[in-house]
């Protein structure tokens, strides 16, 4: 079973160049300048190959993945 | 009680009221800057040469004691103690006077005036975590003040810890924890991204400890007088005593030292009473919130007792805006500030603070603005930097946003309750 994860931008890294909200439009947009703003919630399993995949496209290696919270179980 | 004014130091366009203090003898601050010799006479010899369970009892005590950071983040000391010298290379300390905050001038007055308590703490610190080396990193109106210090110290063979003393860099950001590293470590005052966090990689990638150096002084003293004493100021929840800059509409504006707690109402008092009727109060810093006057007397100086309101103690601060003058255009002037003030590395920050900015300018202009824009850009710009500087300008816009609410009103008939004031400090020609 995979962990929950969430996406993490390093926002000092991050040059807004919008690869991220391309390749996974369901959980990043950008804001008004073109930088992105990420869902804070723990990716659904079904994206979560997705988001890996969209993690090693960011140029500028700004995006990553943290330890979620763990589903439902808020405690975990 | 009279204050003592500070004599024989100096704080460039600085007038320094005396201490007072509420309900407890002052701790950290004495009448004028201490030399070795009284300092010792006063407060005792620092603990040193600590055995290893000598100094985990003593970061058992500072837990006990509830010591929380000073320098406006309030994160326990203890926990950062312990994380640090649980690292396994050799760690180093960083003692944070910096003090970029411009309505600040508590950590310079504390520096001026008990330069070895400050230092006792880095001591302290270095000790508790490892170090071998503590670096000093201060405001540069207490430059002279911390050398002499530490070279009296070197004379005197007192510590064995070797202690660098390092003007701070200039600018609001200088005294965020990562950028004061980095200032030390390449001469670049600018946060730096977490991961790593500053215990585990920190200066030249060291295990570092950075602690403002209010927090110090107060560890120094728990070393010496323990937990039970420390706590016997403040309240339960939040112990001790803290540093608090009084300023605006008050008869004798300047630092304070009062317990953790203490009624605003109260503070106001201890600085000599409102000059003129008080309309609003901005708590904690530029970083902080402003709060309606009517309802800030009652109010506790402690983070549970400002919660609720959406403001804290942060970094001691407390400025009171009379009636009359434009609550709207004093937070225009500070915004458009913190925006210069932006170290630019993080899209989010560098664009939204000036759109952000220009927007609350059209609103105290009473030009026309769109504050369905404002609050989508407050929106967009919260918690979406490497530091906390973005999200400390939209904490400000907001609470003006609901503590000017009549002035809002006003201003949209084309009316304003008075023109700009310029009570908060501003400094001019920002860094960018």
């Amino acid at each position: 079973m995979t962990r929950p994860a969430r996406l993490r931008v390093d926002f000092i890294a991050c040059d807004g160049r919008g690869l991220c909200a391309e390749a996974l439009p369901e959980l990043i947009t950008l804001d008004d300048w073109g930088f992105p703003v990420v869902s804070g919630q723990d990716v659904p399993p079904r994206l979560l190959a997705d988001a890996r995949a969209t993690v090693r496209a960011c140029p500028r290696l700004a995006l990553g993945l943290d330890a979620g919270a763990g589903g439902h179980d808020r405690s975990a | 009680m009279t204050g003592t004014r500070l004599a024989g130091t100096r704080l460039a366009g600085t007038r320094l009221a005396g201490t007072r203090l509420a309900g407890t003898r002052p701790r950290l601050l004495y009448p004028g800057p201490a030399g070795l010799i009284e300092h010792t006479a006063r407060y005792g010899p620092p603990p040193s040469g600590l055995s290893r369970p000598q100094r985990e009892a003593l970061i058992a005590e500072v837990d006990r004691a509830g010591l929380t950071g000073r320098g406006g983040a309030g994160f326990p000391t203890a926990r950062k103690l312990a994380a640090v010298a649980a690292a396994h290379s050799p760690a180093v300390v960083v003692a944070n006077g910096t003090e970029g905050e411009p309505a600040s001038i508590k950590d310079r007055v504390l520096m001026a005036r008990s330069p070895h308590l400050v230092l006792d703490g880095a001591v302290v610190a270095a000790e508790l975590t490892g170090a071998g080396r503590a670096v000093i990193v201060v405001h540069r109106d207490v430059r002279e003040i911390m050398d002499e210090a530490a070279a009296e110290r070197a004379r005197a063979g007192l510590d064995r810890v070797r202690l660098e003393v390092r003007t701070a860099a200039g600018g609001f950001v200088a005294g965020q924890a990562s950028a004061v590293v980095r200032w030390v470590e390449r001469g670049v005052a600018a946060p730096t991204a977490t991961p790593p966090r500053l215990a585990q990689r920190g200066l030249r990638g060291a295990p570092t400890l950075v602690q403002n150096v209010e927090t110090l002084a107060h560890l120094a003293l728990i070393a010496r007088y323990g937990a039970a004493w420390f706590r016997s100021a403040g309240t339960p929840a939040e112990p001790g005593t803290m540093l608090v800059t009084v300023l605006g509409a008050v008869r004798e504006p300047g630092v304070l030292e009062v317990g953790t707690g203490t009624p605003v109402g109260q503070l106001l008092e201890l600085a000599g009473g409102a000059s003129a009727p008080p309309q609003a109060l901005l708590l904690g810093g530029y970083f902080g919130a402003w709060v309606d006057a009517a309802g800030a007397p009652g109010l506790p100086f402690s983070s549970a007792g400002l919660a609720d309101l959406g403001a804290g103690p942060g970094a001691g601060l407390v400025a009171a805006l009379p009636v009359g003058v434009c609550g709207l255009a004093e937070t225009a002037r500070v915004v458009r500030y913190l925006a210069g003030e932006s170290a630019g590395q993080c899209g989010p920050c560098r664009f939204g603070l000036p759109a952000i900015a220009e927007q609350v300018e059209q609103l105290a202009d009473r030009r026309s603005a769109d504050p369905w824009l404002l609050w989508r850009w407050l929106g967009q710009v919260d918690g979406r930097g490497g530091c906390a500087h973005p999200d400390g300008a939209v904490r400000l816009v907001r609470s003006a946003l609901r503590t000017f609410g009549a002035e809002l009103e006003r201003h949209a008939a084309g009316r304003c309750s008075g023109g700009p004031a310029g009570l908060l400090p501003v400094p001019s020609g920002s860094r960018r």
